[in-house]
């Protein structure tokens, strides 16, 4: 039997405002627990929610860059139930008309390339607080059996993104996952720290046999607190589902958690013990009305989305767009790129050689070295310096490599031609030059010279070697080559 | 001087003939004698009041006061007094101070204000009695076995004994009119959102709209112009033109001030069972309007015999999930033992409310629960459109609507508090003005032959405050029911 599956996936993201949804306590993450928490934060008795204007104009910016609809009025909903860290005994959020409706995410998958991921909703909604267990009940805490409630998350905006079931893998859902991770980033509406929250993803996993129009049961993952966790997570729950089915059983529709350390997932509840979370229009906060003039502000100043500036790539700079979807990973590394090929360096610099070198040599570097681009030690326009020379021919590429190496440390004051001149690593491209050299090399190895005329196609690789480290690289290759080839012959 | 009204006392203080700290004082020992018999108040700052009182009469020496400048005041005990106990008439808030102050507590406190204390309540608003309340039935000045009304029986009570000249009061579906009718002095429920509900403890959130109790339609008048104004703290506050609602009171309209004014009687109102002497003082009300140059102009209101269940489907709605947030953890009581959380928000909840505040929840959960929603809750919501669509049609032909405030007169303690039906039916004739959003003043115009007071109730539009107080002001300039003061409380 061939199974198929089907995966949709909720996403909270932390919008970045500096003030709560409802309140003027700050968000900032990490501070003493209870200090960024207000009167309303804590629900005290007759205090009332106002709507942070920040938060809704980040998610039209969302909406506008996945092309929904947004709602020009939209309803705040209660959804009602008990916990300690819900301090109002209900939530705020979005129920029957969200701020953001449809629209759609273009990824590139695995397995079946480019397409796009429809979107149901976005909705705004609040955080609710976080309760301590450890601190409180283990060994050296608090208090045996107790939890201690930190409020201040509650009342963080959060935009929660809704995704149709569109994606068929677990390496779907992972592309699905950054590719939104960088588009959230990408217009500045979270900061897309997934340790701190800040982006969480639940998935909802089913199986059902290739063919079947009918969607099969799901069940709805928690605690997705990476990607890898995340691809783990669907992994696993897709073999339990089908061992389940295969062994005649039968799917409950069910909220599972996903533990990291025994890379499983377990009940946490079933669909009949979900609650009656009771929803309705939030009496204290009136319809959020969003008129055509805002969302024209809004979209003035979105920037360029990664998309359209991918394509842009391939169309300007000749790069190809599986490389182009990696240069608009996120905007740092579009601007270096955009920053490197317009440096005034005198040539035209090749896009594809910059998308290379940038996705290869400088990107191998940045996670060396555990940084971001934008802290890269070799900025756009001393690094297009050095491709110019790699470019003219000045210098070889494993050179080129050696002299980004000696920039990276800040040798010579990092610029590409002083430490090319200072290291005299200046290409070999005088044509008498490179003929001696040759004449050298094959007088110096009659042997290999030997096992070439023997018809060892190998062996002249091997010249070609002994040529470029006689000149430590610096010969020109191709001439090098040329040159070899020609006297062999002759 | 205790009897006199806010305008005259501000006038006596302004000129010096009186000291703020006299008045206050005074008051106080008043307070102090009468509470145990009304239990009228639950908390007395006699401290903070004194103190108050002295800023007062500096202010009003470097002439800097307001005209509500040195007038002593008691608050509701549902509306948040910063530093002071702020119990909502519950065991779950009973030793609950308030960490800030209302909206409407800080405009009147930077009037000039003297708060004197707090006032008894039914538990959380829920109630028509103040039988509700955790700190027992507030009684009623006119005669002590009767009820004062409620839910803001307290503050009704406190200015019908002359205790406080002013006092402010929440109404939900009738919590201040019903109270004012029943121990015969005014009320004012302002039009929703034109004071802010921030600080005022949430039972129906649209419906709920903090008012002002006072012995006169003026003395209403100058509290709603200090209590009345926008607040960014609450999404719900309108953001308004500052009025002066006591502007149309003293011009000179000669012997027909009302010349032009038609006043609606809908003929629902006075089908509906109202006792005989309340019908007939009504009755004089209105003839005594029409001699004012008013005229009468007979409405229909098909859909307002509607408005008690569908108060009854929204507000304990609403009151279900404002009341969540007493679950014991954060403040207020908590059951002293339980087994884990569920028991204790059990515990908590099943010591902290009482029976009212638990049936309300109770029915506000069902008419939520899923499959029900559209049943109850939609449906509410949609005559409470058709009623408000009735009004709108009726004010086309009249400019304030006129009836009885409460279908009885006060009734004994003890006697409706078994039929919780019976209690509701109380609200009959003032729900409907929050459900529509619009304002209402109830007014004493008579007594019945028990000796008990009679509301009257002025309904208009939504701001036309000015031109009902304005009614209810020229109909007092010919009148002295207003002036009458309980016998056990003459000064």
């Amino acid at each position: 039997m061939k199974w198929e599956v089907v995966v949709g996936i909720e996403t909270h993201t932390q919008l970045s405002t500096a003030s709560k949804i409802f309140s003027s306590a700050s968000t900032a993450f990490g501070a003493v627990p209870n200090s960024h928490a207000s009167a309303v934060d804590i629900a005290l008795p007759g205090v009332l929610p106002v709507l942070n204007k920040g938060a809704v104009e980040r998610a039209i910016r969302f909406g506008l860059a996945v092309g929904g609809t947004i709602n020009r009025r939209s309803v705040f909903a209660r959804k009602n139930y008990f916990y300690p860290d819900l301090p109002k005994g209900y939530q705020i959020s979005q129920y029957e008309i969200p701020v953001v409706q449809g629209g759609s995410i273009a990824i590139v998958s695995p397995t079946r390339g480019a397409f796009r991921v429809a979107l149901t909703r976005a909705h705004l909604e609040e955080d609710a607080g976080k309760s301590l267990h450890e601190a409180f009940d283990s060994p050296g805490g608090l208090g045996r059996g107790m939890t201690g409630i930190d409020f201040n998350r509650a009342g963080t905006p959060l935009l929660e993104i809704v995704s149709e079931p569109d994606l068929r893998s677990s390496e779907e859902a992972v592309a699905y996952a950054k590719t939104l991770h960088s588009l959230v980033k990408w217009i500045g509406i979270c900061d897309g720290n997934m340790q701190e929250g800040s982006f969480r993803c639940d998935a909802n996993v089913s199986v059902r046999l290739a063919g079947d129009a009918k969607l099969g049961t799901r069940c709805e993952i928690k605690n997705l607190n990476s990607f890898r966790f995340m691809q783990q997570a669907i992994e696993f729950e897709v073999r339990r589902q089908i061992e389940l089915i295969e062994d005649g059983g039968t799917m409950v529709q069910e909220t599972r958690l996903y533990d990291p350390d025994r890379n499983e997932t377990r009940s946490m509840r079933s669909k009949e013990d979900a609650q009656d979370y009771r929803y309705f229009p939030d009496p204290d906060l009136p319809p959020l009305v969003i008129d055509g003039t805002w969302i024209e502000q809004v979209r003035a100043e979105m920037p360029e989305l990664p998309e359209s500036m991918a394509h842009r790539f391939v169309g300007d700079y000749g790069v190809p767009i599986t490389d182009a979807v990696q240069l608009t990973a996120s905007r740092e590394i579009a601007r270096y790129f955009e920053s490197t090929v317009q440096a005034p360096v005198g040539v035209h610099l090749s896009g594809k050689t910059a998308a290379n070198w940038i996705l290869g040599e400088i990107t191998a570097r940045l996670n060396r070295d555990g940084i971001e681009i934008e802290q890269a030690p070799v900025r756009p326009h001393e690094f297009a310096q050095l491709l110019a020379r790699f470019q003219d021919n000045t210098i070889a590429g494993s050179i080129a490599k050696a002299v980004l190496d000696r920039m990276w440390n800040s040798e010579i004051g990092g610029e590409a031609d002083a430490i090319i001149a200072a290291k005299g690593l200046r290409q070999i491209s005088d044509s008498g030059a490179i003929e001696k050299l040759v004449d050298d090399v094959l007088a110096a190895n009659p042997a290999i010279v030997a096992e070439y005329q023997a018809g060892k196609a190998k062996a002249f690789n091997s010249l070609v070697g002994k040529a470029m480290a006689a000149t430590k690289g610096k010969a020109n290759p191709a001439q090098v080559n040329a040159i070899l080839k020609r006297k062999l012959a002759g | 001087m205790i009897t006199s009204s806010v305008a005259e006392l501000s006038r006596s203080l302004l000129a010096r003939r009186l000291s703020s700290i006299e008045l206050t004082g005074s008051l106080l020992d008043r307070i102090e004698t009468a509470n145990p018999t009304l239990n009228a108040f639950l908390t007395i700052d006699r401290e903070g009041a004194m103190s108050q009182a002295k800023a007062a009469d500096a202010r009003i020496a470097a002439g800097t006061a307001s005209p509500l400048t040195g007038i002593p005041l008691a608050h509701k005990d549902v509306i948040m007094t910063e530093g002071l106990r702020t119990t909502c008439g519950s065991r779950m808030l009973e030793n609950f101070v308030a960490p800030y102050s209302a909206f409407v507590a800080e405009r009147l406190a930077r009037a000039g204000m003297v708060t004197v204390g707090k006032t008894n309540m039914d538990e959380f608003a829920m109630g028509s009695s103040n039988e509700n309340s955790y700190f027992g039935p507030v009684r009623n000045p006119w005669n002590t076995t009767c009820v004062a009304g409620g839910s803001s029986g307290g503050s009704a009570a406190a200015v019908a004994a002359r205790l406080v000249p002013a006092a402010t009061g929440t109404d939900t579906g009738g919590s201040i009119r019903q109270p004012a009718a029943l121990s015969g002095v005014c009320g004012l429920k302002p039009t929703y959102g034109v004071c802010s509900r921030y600080g005022l403890v949430a039972l129906a959130s649209s419906l709920d709209t903090p008012g002002v109790f006072g012995q006169t339609a003026e003395d209403c008048a100058l509290l709603l112009n200090a209590m009345a104004g926008h607040d960014a703290r609450d999404s719900t506050s309108l953001d308004r033109p500052a009025e002066d609602y006591a502007r149309q009171l003293s011009e000179n309209a000669g012997a027909k001030p009302l010349a032009g004014v038609r006043v609606g009687l809908p003929r629902e109102y006075f089908g509906a069972g109202a006792e005989p002497d309340i019908v007939d003082a009504i009755e004089t009300a209105i003839a005594g309007f029409r001699s004012l140059g008013a005229t009468t102009v007979e409405v229909s209101l098909p859909n307002v015999d509607h408005s008690l269940p569908v108060y009854y489907v929204i507000s304990p709605a609403e009151a279900s999930s404002n009341l969540a947030r007493f679950d014991g953890v954060r403040y207020g009581h908590r059951a002293a033992k339980y087994d884990d959380l569920t028991d204790m928000y059990k515990k908590t909840r099943a010591e902290g409310f009482g029976a009212e505040v638990k049936r309300r929840i109770l029915i506000g959960t069902y008419v939520l629960s899923h499959g029900y929603y559209d049943a109850y809750y939609l449906k509410a919501q949609q005559v409470r459109r058709l009623i408000a669509d009735d009004f709108r049609k009726a004010y086309q032909r009249c400019d304030v609507i006129v009836g009885p405030t409460s279908p009885t007169t006060a009734f004994c303690i003890g006697d409706n508090i078994d039929d919780p039906l019976k209690m509701y039916l109380n609200d009959i004739f003032t729900i409907a003005s929050n459900l529509t959003g619009t304002p209402a003043i109830s007014i004493p115009c008579g007594f019945d032959g028990k000796g008990l007071p009679i509301g009257l109730q002025i309904q208009g539009n939504a701001f036309a405050e000015a031109q009902i107080l304005n009614v209810a002001h020229r109909y007092q300039q010919t009148t002295d029911w207003h002036r009458r003061v309980p016998a056990g409380f003459a000064p």
